[in-house]
């Protein structure tokens, strides 16, 4: 686990999506909302809403909304019914700006400023004209959406059932005193957790108390979790330690179990949007390069390997449930994320050693290098899967 | 290069005509130490020093040796009487000659005595002192997240050089180091570009590694009275020969950078509560409107409850204040490639106690900012007041 931040974002997104596709873009967008005569002004005042156009070509709409006035603003395009919302930009404070990327469709719509966020806003009436020659047309799909969100849930259900289940086994073992297949089952069941780790993360303080590293602990604070435990089946970096009592073990043990079986009972009822997919596959690569590449996640047993891969795997997979959207909106980056991951998983591959990984400390530094160039090479273009696969 | 002992820079307002008005050099002796109100120069050499002796004379007698190159270098003159030229040909030179042709930049040397001035790690009284050590002058406590290298962590004291010129902060910790060997030995230091802060109201704000303003709402050299009650050590706190002086925090703050540079705008703006182009709160505004914390958007505060600002803000911790002046660093690339960088902390306050610790503490556990942090060194120095005429730094400690 790194921090509380990361748990809050994907399920924030969902909530501030409209805003943040106010301001990512990937290339396509900004080359096509250039091509149809550029960005459309929006000036917020507290009582008026002047828009530099009443028309643009249908494709890829970039408005740029600046807030003139004394209260905080929000600038919408409506379907021309004036109901259905086509895209959003809000909380725009006196005197700043705000972004509206969107795509739209040739037809009739409605502008509207909402000085105060209150009221039906100022509104004027817009329309999307044929698309200029040579912009493809938008390509909105719902089935591959409603697809790749389903299939996500599945896995993250299916990665929730697993830990579960394995913590058992896990949590069994290590209180009988079985240590040596407690350790063998310590980094095997921790991958399921980590294959899904950003979603484990969204749920404030469990996260914290099933996955906090020693070194992240405020004072005071109790040490709870998988690490507490790696600490005392993997003691020998701490030549002063003292070996938990067989009571201690059951507490920790419990402990464990019991939070794990609240994350996958949360698990259970949890639904995804396509930008919280792509966000947890960003993140997911985010906690690679933090702290398992570098070694700092499995500081006692030295696992890392194991968490590396199942944060790859869950990132993988997120990639390939949204990947049928991103062939349609940006084929080249469908493609190099393809090639990407298929680079870190071949790394991967030769790090094996029978069910599992090599220890993080068998790797020589150039195959650390090797892995951390691989890890930036995915994270980097990795970063635009967000804004690519918004609706 | 002029007469020997003579200031080597032919004129200080035309050697820097049209980059800047600052002033080539500052008066060394005063109130208050320079270098710490002083309009923040743009480079850092920051070095923290082990006392190797046992001898409260010999430490004495090097503090003396200091005060007068340092009196001298800020003034734009070599670090010992002869200079780097003028000396016997089979004699070391008492000047380095680096700096030889260079403008002062405005060099201030600033010094500080950490806890191991005091009393050892057993806690044995080390030069007379310990009963004068400030009841704040305590190593800092274990903050979340830190991952500290002993090694560059602590110092029994410490010298800021800051100049507008690299060499000549180089120069100077180099010629002071050398002065000290043999009492002192250097424990780390650390080089620093780009101040982050501004600590006057006649300068600009200057941009982190994260490509934001930085040190917007800092303690400036005009606003006096926010001196006294955040930065100055008054007359009546624990110990006299403190007054006037204040506490140093140094902490290297390591940012994850390819990280941070993955994230969308909007997210990094959530990150510090400003946006990314004028600096300007995201309740609105321009860069020094007051932040309106309360300022409600679609789903909550327009500035996230834990976005960097919110969560150091004075209104939200009981009006604390603290004075900035810290410095970007590149220390070339770690084993994996990617940046070793980050900003050197520096903070001068009235007490630590409750102007940092507090702040510190509710920042390693609340603020977004955290997840692309790593804190990888930390110090704690009081710094003296200001050298009056005719004394050596920190002259009160020891009399």
């Amino acid at each position: 686990m790194t921090d509380p931040m990361r748990f809050v974002l994907p399920v924030a997104a969902l909530a501030t999506l409209p805003f943040l596709a106010a301001c990512t873009s990937n290339t396509t967008d900004s080359s096509s909302a250039a091509g149809s005569g550029g960005p459309i002004t929006v000036t917020s005042s507290d009582s008026s809403c002047e828009v530099s156009t009443a028309a643009a070509p249908a494709g890829s709409l970039q408005f740029d909304v600046t807030n003139s006035g004394s209260k905080v603003t929000e600038f919408y395009l409506y379907s021309a019914d004036g109901k259905r919302i086509v895209g959003e930009v809000e909380n725009i404070g006196p005197g700043l700006q705000g972004k509206l990327i969107v795509t739209a469709d040739e037809g009739s719509y409605e502008t509207s400023c909402r000085p105060g966020m209150a009221g039906d806003g100022i509104r004027a009436a817009f329309t999307v004209t044929e698309p200029a020659a040579g912009s493809q047309a938008p390509s909105e799909d719902a089935v591959l959406i409603s697809r790749a969100q389903n299939k996500y849930r599945v896995y993250v259900q299916r990665e929730a059932n697993l830990l579960r289940a394995g913590t058992e086994r896990f949590v069994a073992a290590y209180e009988a005193g079985q240590d040596a297949k407690a350790r063998a089952l310590y980094p095997v069941v921790r991958s399921h957790y980590e294959a899904i780790e950003p979603v484990a993360e969204s749920f404030g303080k469990l996260d914290p108390e099933l996955d906090l590293r020693e070194a992240d602990l405020e004072k005071g604070q109790q040490w709870t979790g998988w690490h507490r435990i790696e600490k005392d089946l993997w003691p020998q970096r701490d030549p002063s330690y003292r070996p938990l009592s067989p009571a201690q073990r059951k507490k920790y043990a419990q402990n464990l179990l019991d939070n794990t079986k609240i994350l996958q009972s949360r698990i259970s009822t949890l639904t995804f949007t396509t930008d919280q997919i792509a966000n947890g596959a960003s993140g997911l690569m985010e906690e690679v390069a933090t702290s398992k590449v570098t070694g700092e996640e499995e500081y006692w047993s030295h696992t890392d390997l194991w968490d590396f891969a199942a944060n790859v795997k869950g990132a993988e997979v997120a990639f390939e449930d949204v990947k049928p959207i991103l062939e349609k909106r940006d084929p080249a980056l469908a493609k190099t994320l393809t090639q990407r991951f298929a680079e870190i998983d071949r790394l991967l591959v030769q790090q094996k050693s029978g069910n599992g990984y090599v220890l993080y400390t068998q790797l020589t530094p150039a195959e650390i290098k090797r892995l951390a160039d691989a890890v930036n090479g995915l994270s980097e273009p990795l970063s635009h899967l967000t804004a690519a696969v918004l609706p | 290069m002029g007469v020997a002992g003579g200031a080597w820079y032919a004129d200080d307002r035309t050697t820097d005509a049209g980059a800047t008005a600052a002033p080539a050099t500052y008066p060394f002796r005063g109130e208050h130490q320079a270098g710490i109100v002083t309009p923040a120069q743009d480079r850092l050499h920051f070095a923290a020093f082990d006392i190797t002796t046992g001898s409260r004379a010999q430490l004495v007698s090097m503090l003396k040796a200091w005060t007068a190159a340092a009196e001298r270098m800020t003034q734009g003159l070599p670090a010992g009487p002869v200079g780097p030229t003028e000396g016997a040909p089979l004699v070391p030179p008492d000047d380095t000659g680096e700096a030889i042709g260079l403008s002062p930049g405005g060099l201030t040397l600033t010094f500080g005595f950490g806890p191991g001035l005091f009393r050892d790690d057993r806690g044995r009284d080390r030069f007379g002192v310990a009963q004068r050590q400030p009841e704040a002058l305590r190593d800092l406590p274990h903050f979340a997240g830190d991952q500290l290298d002993p090694a560059k962590s602590r110092g029994d004291l410490c010298v800021q050089a800051c100049s507008e010129d690299p060499q000549v902060a180089v120069h100077a910790i180099r010629n002071l180091a050398r002065i000290g060997f043999g009492t002192v030995a250097v424990r780390w230091s650390q080089l620093g570009f780009g101040r982050t802060s501004t600590t006057s109201t006649s300068q600009s704000t200057p941009r982190n590694l994260f490509g934001f303003k930085d040190g917007t709402l800092n303690v400036k050299a005009e606003q006096t009275d926010d001196l006294s009650s955040y930065v100055w050590v008054g007359q009546d706190d624990d110990q006299a020969w403190l007054a006037g002086g204040s506490y140093l925090l140094a902490r290297r703050i390591n940012m994850h950078i390819e990280t941070w540079d993955r994230q969308g705008l909007e997210p990094q703006e959530d990150v510090v509560g400003r946006t990314k182009g004028t600096g300007a709160p995201l309740s609105g505004g321009t860069e020094f409107t007051p932040l309106d914390l309360t300022a409600k958007g679609s789903q909550g505060p327009l500035i996230p409850v834990d976005s960097h600002v919110a969560v150091v803000s004075p209104e939200r911790n009981n009006g604390v204040r603290m004075l900035r002046r810290g410095y970007n660093f590149v220390d070339g690339s770690n084993a994996l490639g990617g940046l070793d960088a980050g900003l050197f902390f520096i903070a001068y306050v009235r007490d630590p106690r409750t102007h940092f610790i507090p702040l510190q503490s509710k920042m390693a556990g609340n603020d977004a900012m955290m997840e692309y942090l790593q804190f990888t060194s930390s110090a704690i120095f009081a710094v003296p007041p200001g050298t009056k005429a005719g004394e050596y730094v920190g002259q009160g400690l020891f009399t």
